[in-house]
């Protein structure tokens, strides 16, 4: 293997890992990766059933202007039918008139959940894209520069892991209604959740400007942000990848529970977390209202979580050592490094369940 | 290495600072604290506000009440500077006193959940590391994933409905329904036949027979209101100490080390008599003396580990001390069991034994036991919830960790030098698949403190979680401060013991000095 995707397990002390270079001679680091994903079974089903889900909830009740082709809003409150119980059936399929009831007022379960299913989502995407661009930047110029920006921009980024998710959450709770309600929710946990980001990519640009390509590009002319942009980031495309992912799968569940506590997503708007935790006094007249928001929170979560062990797999050389036993091949494998990517990229995420406190 | 942790404590020390500053003024700026009393229609509606002013210091700008925060704040790190003051909360209590209170309960609440979720999930992070690409490996890492996208409100509240209600319900009657004994038979079935790999013919075999034994079992506890009043009984403990001595030692010394086998089973042996010299003993005594017999068993089991002796000495005690220390829980648990009908059928419980929220029950007196079955029967399903969600990230990590080292070139070697797996996997592999887990693990005992705000608010526990999320929602600025400098402070100590443990466990990594 080249430099490219080698480079990526010897984050910190660890000697670089040489690599038997017959076994994927010719084909470009995207297509090795987009070769390993899809061996990947779980990530496949996985990225399939989240384009279903988000085909599902953006064509049935259309997104903003734009109408889908359910019949009700999930601002509507029809007449309740039969109290309100889900008319989906299975065998044969049919969808009936609520599919997933009604809730006290009347209004439709489905739409509702369809239209928590986007919200949720999106805040999933927002946060995800600023999180990772906050944390990339952060993470970039630390790694890149050293000296001071490092020791500031590091002791900012150990400040911002101190500061509790939840406060944040909460000052943008009392005041969202004004300032454009989910967005800036989405966009303000982006801004608290950069932190594991900036820590993973510190260290794989600690080691990557090392490199002999950095000292060529700088031999020939490149300026600073060229080589951090240019040569440097898409050598460590592979940890950014799956770190995203999981910090994807992290948010919407800390969007739920912040929801759940009253401290994330405000009325008029609707989110999943939002749902179950209108609806869980109701759970044993109405269980229904409890049933559908939970189970899209977790097939949404769980096909992230997998699309997310797909791309580590698919990014990760060490990974293949453990196939390549089967061949006897080579199974030299770098010492275990403070920080290594895959790890940290797991660790990162482990605090993903409960939100709030470091 | 002491100039390392002095800079890095100075330096956690400004990043306190500065943390808490931006906490405060989050927190001062999340609303009005007078909004409740301006929106009410009280007589005394100027004076309140007045009062309330001026307890909280609300006259002065937020960015200079930090600093008046701040000085009392001082007073509880730097030694003689007087009596400690974080403020009060809304309520005027000391915000001390209603941390002093909060922490034990969140202690209480977690450590158990926290050490059970670290055991298991190591322990089946290595086993499906062992077996990698296995059945069992697929399922586990399934369920794992499954586990870590389950939001906990949701889990929790389900656990309620069916942990609680359902059980409760099923306890008056305590009889299982043929159906369910079929079900959970064919479950326990299918669980060991993927536990217990092999040919299709050993896995079939495997399956009937522990189907066949769960539906003998259930129809058992069935028949005799088992759940009613339950006990274990010396049968039931011995069977078991005798497979805690087999395991233990395969654990610790292997099976050709016959001393160190018989030294277990000894062990069983004391500890069967202790059952029946202990039961008339047993009711009259607290925790204190409990904790005295557990530390005089397992000096029990040292000596004998010590005399039976063997090529190996520590292997003998080590395997007598780990069955001594599982037949004493046993022990004790068998003696829960036998209060159980007791506690239930008190009147302050009235045969609805697992409650959906608090932590214990008012009012409630009777001996150790009883009190002890209380404070159990409400941490279970709190505890339940946040093992299921923490087991994941455990078990991913782990079996990483594990994979890593079983590829490294000195397990080979140990291979090649002729050791017995069970040695390279306990002695070499695994002991070094642990020293990254160290590190994790530092960090959430360290985030242990800080609670878990949402099962804290689903069960109604009331530790640090909830007095941070009431004063969140209430805009009460002291209670916040306090929960958030207290977990600022084990977060920064816990991340510094975190990477003295790394270098200490790991030489190849060196502490910038």
């Amino acid at each position: 293997m080249t430099s490219p995707l080698s480079n990526m397990d010897e984050v910190s002390p660890a000697p670089a890992t040489p690599e038997p270079e017959d076994q994927i001679r010719g084909l470009s680091q995207g297509r090795i990766v987009f070769k390993r994903f899809m061996d990947h079974r779980g990530a496949v089903v996985g990225i399939i059933v989240f384009l279903l889900v988000l085909i599902l909830a953006v064509s049935s009740i259309g997104l903003g202007p734009i109408p889908g082709w359910w019949k009700y809003s999930y601002k509507d409150t029809p007449d309740i039918m039969n109290g309100g119980h889900p008319t989906l059936q299975w065998l044969p399929f049919h969808l009936g008139e609520h599919p997933f009831g009604q809730d006290r007022v009347g209004r439709d379960m489905f739409a509702m959940t369809m239209r928590g299913a986007q919200i949720s989502i999106m805040i999933m995407i927002i946060v995800g894209v600023v999180a990772a661009a906050v944390g990339i930047l952060i993470g970039a110029c630390s790694g890149f520069f050293r000296g001071k920006t490092e020791a500031i921009l590091m002791r900012f980024t150990d400040m911002i892991i101190i500061i509790p998710s939840l406060i944040a959450a909460a000052v943008i709770a009392k005041s969202s209604q004004q300032l454009g309600g989910v967005w800036f929710l989405a966009v303000f946990l982006g801004l608290v959740s950069w932190t594991g980001m900036a820590r993973l990519v510190r260290g794989d640009f600690l080691t990557l400007r090392e490199r002999e390509f950095v000292d060529a590009a700088r031999l020939a002319g490149a300026s600073n942000r060229r080589i951090i942009f240019k040569h440097i980031l898409p050598n460590a495309i592979g940890v950014i990848t799956v770190n995203t992912t999981l910090l994807m799968s992290s948010a919407i569940l800390t969007e739920t529970a912040l929801s759940y506590v009253g401290l994330g997503v405000q009325p008029p708007d609707i989110s999943l977390g939002k749902l179950i935790s209108d609806n869980q006094a109701a759970f044993s007249t109405r269980p229904w209202l409890f049933w559908w928001p939970g189970l899209f929170i977790v097939i949404i979560c769980l096909c992230v979580n997998f699309i997310g062990d797909g791309l580590r797999d698919a990014f990760d050389p060490r990974q293949k050592k453990f196939r390549l036993k089967k061949d006897k091949g080579d199974q030299r494998v770098a010492p275990a490094p403070l920080e290594s990517p895959v790890d940290d990229a797991l660790h990162g995420s482990s605090g993903a369940t409960e939100p709030g406190l470091p | 290495m002491l100039s390392y942790i002095v800079r890095r404590l100075v330096a956690s020390l400004f990043i306190l600072l500065g943390a808490s500053f931006i906490v405060y003024l989050l927190i001062a700026y999340s609303g009005d604290p007078l909004a409740e009393i301006r929106s009410s229609n009280s007589p005394s509606k100027d004076q309140q506000i007045a009062t309330r002013t001026a307890m909280l210091d609300l006259d002065v700008p937020p960015v200079l009440r930090y600093f008046v925060w701040l000085g009392g704040a001082v007073k509880c790190v730097v030694p003689f500077a007087g009596q400690c003051d974080l403020g009060v909360t809304l309520q005027n209590q000391p915000v001390t006193a209603a941390l002093s209170t909060a922490i034990p309960a969140t202690l209480q609440l977690l450590t158990a959940a926290t050490l059970l979720a670290i055991i298991f999930g190591v322990a089946i992070g290595v086993v499906t590391a062992l077996r990698q690409y296995s059945t069992l490996d697929y399922a586990v890492t399934f369920i794992s994933f499954l586990f870590f996208s389950l939001p906990v409100f949701w889990v929790a509240v389900l656990l309620k409905e069916y942990g609680a209600i359902g059980f409760n319900n099923f306890l008056a009657s305590a009889t299982i329904p043929p159906g369910v004994i079929v079900v959970l038979s064919l479950l326990s079935g299918l669980v060991w036949a993927v536990v217990i790999s092999g040919t299709w013919r050993r896995r079939s075999i495997t399956f009937a027979t522990a189907a066949a034994a769960t539906a003998l079992v259930l129809i058992f506890l069935s028949a005799t209101k088992w759940f009613q009043t339950p006990s274990l009984g010396p049968v039931v403990i011995a069977v078991t100490g005798v497979a805690m001595a087999y395991g233990s030692t395969v654990l610790f010394a292997g099976l050709r080390n016959r001393r160190a086998l018989y030294s277990a089973l000894i062990c069983v042996g004391v500890g069967v008599i202790a059952y029946f010299v202990l039961q008339p003993l047993l009711p009259d005594m607290g925790f204190w003396a409990l904790v005295g017999l557990l530390v005089v068993a397992l000096a029990i089991a040292w000596a004998i580990g010590h005399f039976m002796g063997g090529y190996d000495r520590s292997q003998s005690i080590r395997s007598a001390m780990l069955t001594t220390f599982g037949v004493s829980l046993l022990i004790v648990i068998d003696q829960f069991m036998q209060n159980w009908q007791a506690y239930s059928q008190n009147p302050l419980v009235r045969g609805r034994p697992i409650p959906t929220i608090g932590s214990k029950i008012p009012g409630l007196d009777g001996d150790f036991w009883i009190t002890g079955l209380d404070t159990m029967t409400h941490l279970i399903l709190p505890t339940i919830s946040i093992i299921l969600i923490s087991l994941a990230s455990y078990t991913r990590y782990s079996r990483a960790s594990m994979l890593e080292v079983m590829g490294q070139d000195y397990v080979r070697t140990a291979r090649a030098k002729g050791l017995s797996e069970r040695v390279v996997v306990t002695r070499h592999a695994f002991r070094n698949a642990l020293i990254p887990l160290a590190t994790i693990v530092a960090f959430d005992i360290g985030g242990m403190i800080g609670g878990a705000v949402i099962t804290e608010n689903v069960f109604s526990f009331q530790g640090m979680g909830q007095l941070f999320l009431t004063g969140i929602k209430n805009i009460d600025p002291n209670p916040v401060m306090g929960v958030a400098i207290v977990t600022g402070i084990t977060a920064v100590v816990f991340n510094l013991l975190a990477d003295l443990a790394y270098s200490a466990l790991d030489p190849r990594v060196r502490v910038k000095a």
